[in-house]
């Protein structure tokens, strides 16, 4: 994957190796925020944000902090920290900046660092040896593909709530296999790239 | 001490079939008996660590930054199970791969160290990640077992089916972990609604 063009890493991130559907980061949210469209949409842009920060910052912790000092086994306790002080300061600087964004995106963002799609991501980018555009395009992109995922997942969800199904499948039991079929329709990517 | 905490963890509060906490690494590794055993107790031993280390700091930490101090903890014993994993299980450590570092984010550990070992004395904690890590253990173990039962045919490398048996691919591949377990949460469901009349 070193060498991986930007399309390929666009195709892949968003449709092949979608977060959600095919490698299982971040279900949490997926399952949690997902009751209605909006919700959903405004949870995948604030991840999208989050994630294309997180991604290049722990970049340049990894490669200009880490490897030098030779501390890579520090490596998920460096990259949580980061990934917990950058939600902390989005929030503030939004707060501040520009309070319409943080009224939309503010009740997500406390949710994002227990976030597992954020730490396999930055942990993801240093397994395949990312270059730093790279990193920046895969952590957009695969960002891309979660928002995708819940927002597809959302209007089905809103859909289920009006139909009649049996009681014991009532909730996360026909959620979890609605999300199946859609990974079933997503595994079809599979090859593409 | 209280045996009651050991037991909750198992059934009456299951973090998978009840509290559908830690649903990634649930639906990431279940795809064979084995690995979900495998992710289940290195969840567990870092819970049970982390649940007696926050219990013995809970009046040293400051209420405001008991978060971060949590997460640095739980961090730093995922590290050490990650590594003792790859030394003594390296085919294990490479089935797991990715999630034995996002054992740091699996909201089960965070949940209990903030609900309980910050509130409950040394023994009663530990009680509680021995209980709250096997209920895990359980739950992964089982998904896993269906799992590798129809896709493969086989129960921890077993044959159940025979060699005639056709596996279902379908169960190894990602759709068959939703699958799986939205329709395992439903049996659970039907057992809860009948003990309940």
């Amino acid at each position: 994957m070193e060498n991986a063009s930007i399309f390929v890493i666009m195709v892949s991130a968003i449709l092949v190796n979608n977060f959600v559907l095919s490698r299982f980061l971040g279900i949490c949210p997926f399952l949690g925020v997902s009751k209605q469209v909006e919700t959903a949409f405004g949870m995948g842009m604030a991840v999208t944000f989050v994630m294309t920060m997180a991604g290049t910052l722990t970049y340049f912790v990894h490669h200009y902090i880490l490897v030098k000092a030779g501390l890579e086994f520090l490596q998920t306790a460096a990259f949580i920290l980061v990934i917990a002080s950058l939600v902390q300061f989005v929030e503030i600087v939004l707060q501040k900046l520009s309070p319409t964004l943080y009224q939309a995106l503010g009740v997500f963002l406390p949710l994002i660092t227990t976030n597992c799609a954020v730490l396999g991501l930055a942990l993801l980018n240093i397994q395949y040896e990312f270059g730093l555009i790279q990193t920046i395009a895969h952590s957009f992109f695969a960002a891309v593909g979660f928002s995708l995922a819940i927002v597809l997942f959302a209007g089905i969800r809103e859909k289920l709530e009006t139909s009649d199904v049996p009681l014991p499948f009532k909730g996360f039991p026909i959620a979890l296999i609605s999300a199946s079929l859609m990974s079933i329709a997503f595994l079809g990517f599979t090859g593409l790239v | 001490m209280n045996l009651k905490n050991l037991t909750n963890g198992l059934f009456k509060e299951n973090p998978i079939f009840v509290q559908l906490l830690g649903m990634c690494p649930t639906l990431a590794v279940t795809t064979s008996a084995e690995n979900g055993i495998g992710m289940g107790l290195a969840t567990t031993a870092v819970l049970v660590s982390s649940n007696l280390v926050i219990s013995l700091l809970r009046k040293l930490i400051p209420a405001k930054v008991r978060i971060p101090a949590y997460i640095v903890i739980i961090a730093s014993f995922v590290t050490i199970v990650g590594m003792v994993m790859e030394a003594f299980l390296p085919a294990l450590y490479g089935a797991l791969g990715l999630f034995i570092p996002l054992i740091v984010v699996n909201c089960i550990i965070l949940a209990r160290a903030e609900s309980f070992a910050s509130k409950n004395n040394i023994a009663d904690s530990v009680l509680d990640g021995v209980g709250m890590g096997l209920g895990f253990t359980l739950a992964l173990t089982v998904l896993g077992a269906v799992r590798e039962l129809f896709g493969n045919g086989t129960i921890f490398n077993l044959s159940i089916f025979g060699a005639g048996y056709k596996p279902a691919l379908i169960m190894i591949l990602p759709p068959g972990a939703f699958l799986a377990l939205g329709i395992l949460l439903a049996l659970y469901n039907v057992y809860q609604i009948k003990s309940a009349k």
